[in-house]
């Protein structure tokens, strides 16, 4: 995000912000992202975002593991180094299912946080950009990528204001 | 609210139709009528399983206990199909009186929790309790009776406690401090007492609540629901050892009480989301919306995972340590009496935790009325086989089988259940207009 120049209007609830994100969007106007102190019922919505499929990953990576904790305790204990424990099968089903559960649990969790990180792009390195520190107090901020807009920044700023924004702020990152 | 809901009126009254009365009434009858059948065709050697060659099983296992039925000159085909009846009357009694226990425990911990969402579809499991009088009565009277009490309960044969007897059993007699005739009675009698009680309290305030617009009722409420929790927390596992352990007398489990608990949990559970779609599917409810209905999905998701958790729990530990005195449990249900214990058991297991996750999983299948259906009579009718092979096994014997009277006697006992249920609805406006929480549940949104 190197020198982009983004505008960013300033709110003052959430009710305003949440009809402004439909007026702005209904204007024309590609909204980057809104940022709130809390979350807000009906935002996803509003901004149009689709659910993410962390399920589907959740579930790829559990079953993942469930498949592999079934590979390491059979390769182990029937294969590799067969032992009679208490005159059982070498491959007692029962006695490996809370390795699985526990292999499916830790592969599905890890998997999803990992997922999470790259779907976001968040490492190690990311530097976050603030647009407006009092997002965490009480105002209600919306940011516009001025790149991804077609329209002029005053248009916008126009557009802005008339949604109900206190304050339209330039900021380039 | 942030954005737009319909809005719903909360005044809404259920109509309890004659003509639903006469078809529940009818359903009852058949009920009793296919159990008289069932019996007759069995015991005249036509048709059902078990049949003659069953009774000759049961007497192969009864030998081993010289229990009574030699000496009081009862026929082997009468007295195995009386065990037959009674284990069904004793395992449906079971199963319904916890799914009505289960509504006055959802709206116990729902209460002691301040949670807002359920109050959209509260007056469901707030008229299943109301039901527990029938399955309380069947209990009692099975229990009073001598000779169904001996079917029932094998440490009640005269003399097995008593070392000079011949009947005489060691392991049974060092438990006679917690199981005698006694204790017994006064410990289901407190139980049904108690329970009934705080539900009733519950149910008046909040009829109460109703009428006069003052969060005093809901502050009393919640005092009887902190008091469900704490006596049921103990009772929900000592009712299990009663109810459902102390059949098969030897034996024992730690992990019993959970197991039992969460059986009944789970199905209660079902019964509640089924109940709200098909008052949904008549047109009531409205104000119960998707959300609500997913967060209900998920407590029956994942209680059936943790009825799997529990009941695994529970086969890990006697699986491990392969002591015979345990194991005899498991394989009775795997191989005894023919292995006709067999398909119920695995039934069990596949409908109440397999099917569920499978269904329940995605989020777009809890706000599915098909799939949520199909998940909640899974759930229902897996628990019903949970019970079966819980109680069966001890009681019916070499008796037991899926047949006609398993479909009586559980088609009386669903039939009244809606009876009861459906008459209850009708008393009261299907929402709780003054319950503080009602307008957050109506908008409830996640």
């Amino acid at each position: 995000m190197a020198n982009n120049k983004f505008l960013i209007g300033v709110y003052n609830d959430e009710d305003t912000i949440l009809h402004a994100v439909s007026d702005v969007r209904g204007g024309g106007v590609n909204i980057h992202e809104v940022y709130t102190p809390y979350a807000i019922h009906g935002m996803d919505q509003a901004l149009g975002y689709k659910r993410a499929s962390m399920g589907v990953a959740a579930f790829l990576f559990g079953i993942t593991g469930t498949a592999l904790a079934f590979l390491l305790t059979f390769w182990t204990l029937g294969f590799d180094w067969p032992m009679n424990i208490g005159g059982k099968n070498f491959i007692p089903f029962p006695t490996n299912i809370p390795i699985v559960f526990e292999l499916t649990v830790l592969l599905a969790s890890y998997g999803m946080a990992f997922t999470f990180f790259v779907m976001e792009g968040l490492g190690p390195t990311t530097k976050p950009v603030i647009f407006d520190q009092r997002i965490t107090d009480d105002k209600f901020v919306m940011a516009i990528d001025l790149s991804k807009n077609k329209d002029s920044e005053k248009n916008i700023t126009e557009i802005l204001s008339k949604s109900g924004a206190v304050e339209v702020n330039v900021k380039e990152v | 609210m942030a954005h737009k809901h319909e809005n719903h009126s909360v005044e809404e009254n259920f109509e309890f139709s004659s003509e639903l009365k006469r078809k529940l009434i009818i359903a009852a009858i058949i009920g009793v009528a296919l159990v008289g059948i069932g019996a007759f065709l069995i015991n005249a050697g036509i048709w059902g399983p078990g049949g003659f060659q069953g009774a000759h099983e049961a007497g192969h296992a009864a030998a081993g206990h010289a229990t009574e039925h030699g000496a009081s000159g009862e026929s082997h085909e009468e007295g195995s199909l009386m065990n037959r009846i009674i284990a069904n009357l004793w395992m449906n009694s079971v199963y319904f009186l916890g799914i009505s226990l289960v509504g006055v425990f959802f709206l116990s911990y729902n209460y002691v929790a301040k949670a807002g969402w359920y109050t959209s579809f509260k007056r469901i499991p707030e008229a299943f309790p109301s039901f527990m009088v029938v399955p309380a009565a069947v209990i009692l009277i099975l229990f009073l009776i001598p000779s169904t009490r001996h079917i029932v309960f094998h440490w009640t044969h005269d003399g097995i406690m008593d070392p000079t007897s011949h009947h005489f059993d060691k392991i049974i007699a060092g438990k006679s401090w917690y199981l005698n005739f006694g204790f017994f009675l006064a410990r289901i009698l407190v139980y049904f007492v108690v329970w009934y009680y705080l539900w009733l309290q519950i149910r008046k305030y909040s009829l109460l609540e109703d009428q006069n617009n003052d969060i005093s009722y809901y502050n009393k409420s919640r005092s009887y629901a902190k008091m469900f929790l704490i006596f049921f927390a103990v009772t929900s596992s000592t009712a299990a050892w009663d109810l459902s352990m102390s059949i098969d007398t030897h034996w024992f489990s730690t992990m019993f009480g959970w197991y039992h608990l969460a059986s009944w949990h789970v199905a209660g559970l079902a019964a509640i989301m089924l109940s709200i779609i098909l008052l949904k599917e008549k047109g009531y409810m409205k104000g119960v919306n998707e959300s609500a209905i997913q967060d209900l999905g998920k407590l029956m998701f994942g209680f059936s995972i943790f009825w799997a958790y529990v009941w695994f729990s529970q086969f890990l530990l006697i699986f491990y340590a392969n002591l015979p005195e345990e194991t005899i449990y498991f394989e009775e249900r795997f191989n005894g009496y023919d292995g006709r214990y067999f398909v119920p058991f695995y039934a069990s297991l596949v409908l109440n935790f397999i099917f569920p996750l499978l269904v329940l999983m995605a989020r777009g299948s809890k706000r599915n009325f098909t799939l949520l259906k199909l998940a909640c009579a899974a759930i229902l009718i897996g628990h019903w086989f949970d019970f079966y092979q819980m109680q069966m096994p001890g009681i019916a014997k070499g008796q037991g089988g899926i047949g006609l009277i398993e479909w009586g006697t559980t088609l009386t006992f669903a039939s009244l259940f809606i009876y009861f249920v459906a008459n209850q609805l009708s008393k009261a406006n299907l929402y709780p207009k003054n319950h503080p929480f009602l307008e957050e549940s109506l908008h409830h949104d996640i």
